[in-house]
Parts: C-alpha cells; sequence; structure tokens
C-alpha cells in the first residue's frame, strides 16, 4: 500500500470525527429529569416536536426512576422536573429546589403475572386482597426496589395490605434494583408477579404469556406532576423557557396533545391539570 | 428462541436501510469512543513509556496501581464524573453533564489505564532487549523511548484496540453522564439498553448485532493499515 491509500485512510476517519448531526445546537434548550414510563410510551415523541414547532425550544429529555431523577434536579442538573410521586415531589418543592408543583396527567397501575396465576388473583380489583394473596401462597413478586415512584406506591399498598415483605427479599419477594423495563423483564423470565404501570405495560414487548391480572382499584391511581426547578437553589436554571414549557403542557392545547397520545388504541395519560 | 433470527433480519435490515437515526447514533459512537481513544494514548503511551524505561522509588506501586485500575467499573467511572460535573459539583460551571464531552471525558479515565498498562509491559519488554545497545550507544533518554514507540508500533496497535473494545462497548459510564438523550447523547450501547428496558429483546439484539459489526470494521481498518504499514517499513 502507498502512502495515497493511508491518506484516504486517514481522511475516513477524520470523517468520522466531523460527522454532520453532531453539532450542538447553540439555540435555546431545556432538560428535562423524567420520569422512565412517560418516555418509554412515546409521550414525547409525540409532544416535544408539537411543543418545538411552535417555541422554537429544544428539549431534552433525561428518563430515569423517579427517585433518581429528583435526585438529578436537587444536584441543579435539569430545568424541569415530571416525575409520578407527589409525596417526594412535594417535599422537593417544601424543600425549596421546586417552584410550584403542578398536577399534570394520570392513569394507573396494574398488576402483570403469568397466565398460570399461582395466586389466583386474576380478575381482582382490590388490589390489598390481590397483594395478601400473593404472600399467603409466597408467589414470586418481583419489585422495582429502585426508590422510584412505582416502587414508593408498591411499599405503600404493602404497608396497606399489612404485609412487610422484607424479610422476604431473595425468597418469594424479589426486588431487582432496576428500572420497570428491566424488573419487567426479570418478572417474566422467573414468572414473578409484578406491579408496573399501565403505560409502560402496553408497550412492553417482551410479554410473553404474562398479562393484566388485577387492576381497577382507586388506589392504583397514578398521578404525574409537573415542577419547574427552583432559581434560588439553582442559579443556572432556565427558569423562562423551562416555564414556557410546564405553561404549554397544562394549557388546554398542551392537555389535549397529552389526551391524543395512543398506543395500539389505547390512551396512555389522562390529561387533568386545574 | 425465534428472537435470534429474527434479530439477525432486523440487524441486515437496519444496516441495509441507513436509517438517519441510526447513522447519527453509530456515528456518535465513533465519534466518542475514537476520541476516549486518541486522548488515552496521549496520555497513557507517555505514561507507560515512562514507568518502562525509568526507575524510581514505588515504581512497583505504581505498576501494580495501574494494572488494578484496568479493572475499573464503568459505572463509577461515570458516577464519579457526573459528581464532579454536575451543576453542583466542582466542575459544574463548565456545563458540560449530558454532553458528548463529558461521555468521552468518562472514557477516558476508563480506558487510559488499559493504554498504559498494557503499552508499560510491551515496552518494558522492548526495553530489556535493547538496553546494552542503547548503553553502548549512549542513546539519550528521550530518543530511546521514542525509539521504543516506533520500534513498538504494531504492539501498541493492538493495545489501542483493547482500548477501543472497552471504550465501544461499556454502557455504565455513557448512560449516567450522557443521559442517553435522544438526537444528543445517545450511542450504541445506550440504545441498546433503552431497548432491552421496552422489552423489545430482537431491536435490542440487532442494535448489539451493529455494534459487532462496527468493531469488526474498526478491526479490520487497523488490521489492513498495519499490514500496509509492515510493508512499507520492511521493504
Amino acid at each position: 500500500m502507498n502512502a495515497g491509500r493511508l491518506c484516504l485512510l486517514a481522511g475516513l476517519l477524520v470523517s468520522v470525527f466531523a460527522a454532520p448531526g453532531t453539532v450542538q445546537a447553540a439555540g435555546k434548550s431545556i432538560f428535562i429529569q423524567s420520569t422512565t414510563s412517560t418516555a418509554n410510551s412515546g409521550l414525547y415523541d409525540h409532544l416535544l416536536p408539537r411543543f418545538e414547532a411552535e417555541t422554537g425550544i429544544e428539549v431534552h429529555v433525561v428518563a430515569v426512576g423517579t427517585g433518581q431523577a429528583i435526585r438529578n434536579a436537587r444536584n441543579c442538573d435539569g430545568d424541569v422536573l415530571l416525575v409520578h410521586s407527589k409525596p417526594a415531589e412535594q417535599k422537593f418543592v417544601a424543600d425549596g429546589f421546586g417552584v410550584k408543583r403542578l398536577d399534570l396527567m394520570y392513569n394507573d397501575f396494574v398488576i402483570v403475572g403469568p397466565e398460570a396465576d399461582p395466586a389466583k388473583i386474576a380478575g381482582m380489583s382490590d388490589v390489598v386482597g390481590a397483594l395478601q394473596k400473593i404472600a399467603g401462597v409466597a408467589a414470586p413478586f418481583a419489585s422495582r426496589g429502585d426508590d422510584s415512584g412505582t416502587h414508593k406506591k408498591e411499599l405503600a399498598l404493602w404497608s396497606a395490605a399489612g404485609i412487610d415483605p422484607a424479610p422476604a427479599s431473595g425468597k418469594w419477594y424479589r426486588a431487582t434494583g432496576s428500572g420497570m423495563g428491566a424488573t419487567l423483564n426479570t418478572a417474566v423470565g422467573m414468572g414473578a408477579y409484578v406491579m408496573t404501570d399501565r403505560a409502560t405495560w402496553i408497550n412492553f414487548k417482551n410479554k410473553n404469556d404474562f398479562k393484566i391480572l388485577a387492576e381497577g382499584d382507586k388506589a392504583m391511581f397514578n398521578q404525574y406532576g409537573v415542577i419547574l426547578v427552583n432559581r434560588a437553589k439553582c442559579p443556572d436554571v432556565k427558569a423562562e423557557l423551562g416555564q414556557t414549557f410546564i405553561d404549554w403542557l397544562v394549557s388546554p392545547a398542551g392537555q389535549a396533545h397529552i389526551g391524543a397520545h395512543k398506543i395500539a388504541g389505547q390512551q396512555m395519560f389522562f390529561p387533568n391539570a386545574k | 428462541m425465534q428472537d435470534g433470527g429474527s434479530a439477525f433480519a432486523l440487524a441486515f435490515g437496519l444496516l441495509a436501510s441507513a436509517d438517519a437515526d441510526l447513522l447519527e447514533i453509530i456515528g456518535l459512537s465513533l465519534r466518542v469512543s475514537l476520541t476516549a481513544l486518541l486522548a488515552s494514548c496521549l496520555i497513557g503511551l507517555p505514561l507507560g513509556a515512562l514507568v518502562a524505561t525509568c526507575r524510581f522509588p514505588g515504581r512497583s506501586a505504581v505498576m501494580v496501581l495501574m494494572n488494578a485500575l484496568m479493572g475499573l467499573p464503568p459505572v463509577v467511572v461515570g458516577l464519579i464524573v457526573y459528581l464532579q460535573l454536575s451543576r453542583t459539583g466542582p466542575l459544574g460551571w463548565m456545563q458540560l453533564l449530558y454532553t458528548p464531552t463529558a461521555m468521552i471525558i468518562a472514557q477516558t479515565i476508563l480506558i487510559t489505564p488499559i493504554i498504559a498498562a498494557l503499552s508499560r509491559q510491551v515496552l518494558e519488554d522492548l526495553h530489556t532487549e535493547y538496553s546494552e545497545q542503547f548503553r553502548s550507544l549512549n542513546v539519550p533518554w528521550r530518543s530511546e523511548i521514542a525509539a521504543l514507540l516506533w520500534d513498538g508500533r504494531f504492539t501498541l496497535m493492538t493495545v489501542a484496540l483493547a482500548g477501543f473494545g472497552r471504550s465501544i462497548a461499556e454502557v455504565g459510564a455513557v448512560i449516567i453522564v450522557g443521559g442517553n438523550i435522544d438526537h444528543l447523547t445517545r450511542v450504541m450501547t445506550t440504545a441498546i439498553a433503552l431497548e432491552t428496558s421496552k422489552g423489545d429483546l430482537p431491536l435490542a439484539l440487532a442494535l448489539g448485532l451493529v455494534l459487532l459489526v462496527i468493531a469488526l470494521a474498526v478491526n479490520a481498518l487497523v488490521f489492513v493499515m498495519r499490514q500496509a504499514a509492515a510493508k512499507f517499513a520492511y521493504a
């Protein structure tokens, strides 16, 4: 091979570094710390292009569990927080990290499990009763175990059922310590019951023989809230742009867009901003 | 296990379609990992050469440390870099978190020990071989290192490939400091993690196959360059 061909190779390498699309836009942009269910259900793919077209603001989504999203926002690594654990959100605002918490939308949690249904909970709407049955026969139950909104909700339901799952951890109660999708994969793999938000479940593709077994309890209500990170704690927050985004989400138009997001004909989230 | 077969078909389809989003993700993966590799070589090779050729107190400890750091868990590196680059961290004012630069920094930290430790071994062996000659010719230290690096260049290419393999394949560090943000910091491995979490295992596997093809292409490229350079050198 001659020097010319080496130059060609070098040129190829250089073109990789200078590839288009890697230059960061200098325009207006915000970061939102978000829960995974909203991202995995494609809600942002539905909303953000419309918002960007109207306002020219680019929204970058960091999708992690509610617990981690709140911790990241406490470190000022986001302009807007969009999660689903009301007590944790209220604490975030009370501690001065959030300006104001607004209800945004809701859906609900369901308990899914294998077709065989060893605890016989199929068709139940009483979630506390269903959990008691699962614990009663010590059927495997996969928990997020990651301090997420879903995990906090699940723990509250166990406590309402008068059961402390902690001693059973590693036996029938299996805390995966990971996100909703990873926990669903694990649950499907070991035939365990698992609680999930409905949007993530509908979008989940590795269902195997799993189906929704218990649903429809008022206690399974899943409220999402949105909060602007407080400039008083985090001086770098893009408060105006973040507020524009929040105002748009809770406006009649934004709420209509949320309600219009459907997958396989099923509505993912129900807008309920006041 | 029908997933395997459909994944192959899907991977082929993805590559054939040259989907713009996929190309963007592949481009960013290569940009991040190759830049990190370049930075690691600039730091790691001189460091390896220094430790290989110099005798100083605590040298053994440095060698053990370098070898041990090859086993740095990516997620720990990600966490450390996150804490530094977070807006409340000491380097927060640089506003680098959730950018490709942050990912390059994390991967550089991850693979520099690999480059340094492996090149140290390569150069030390070579140094032992050459030491008498160096002494008899009274070669100055800097020329000594230059000669070692030049004569060891083919083995050092393999060292660089080991570093590249580590950086292109890791997910733990880049997902924490990059955030897996669509069209901004999403790379192959974080995209695979995302599709796995959505339960779309065939697509995740297909992306994995695409990643393998990329690694194969890079290795083939280096192989060809090496052959060419060898022919050129000994012609």
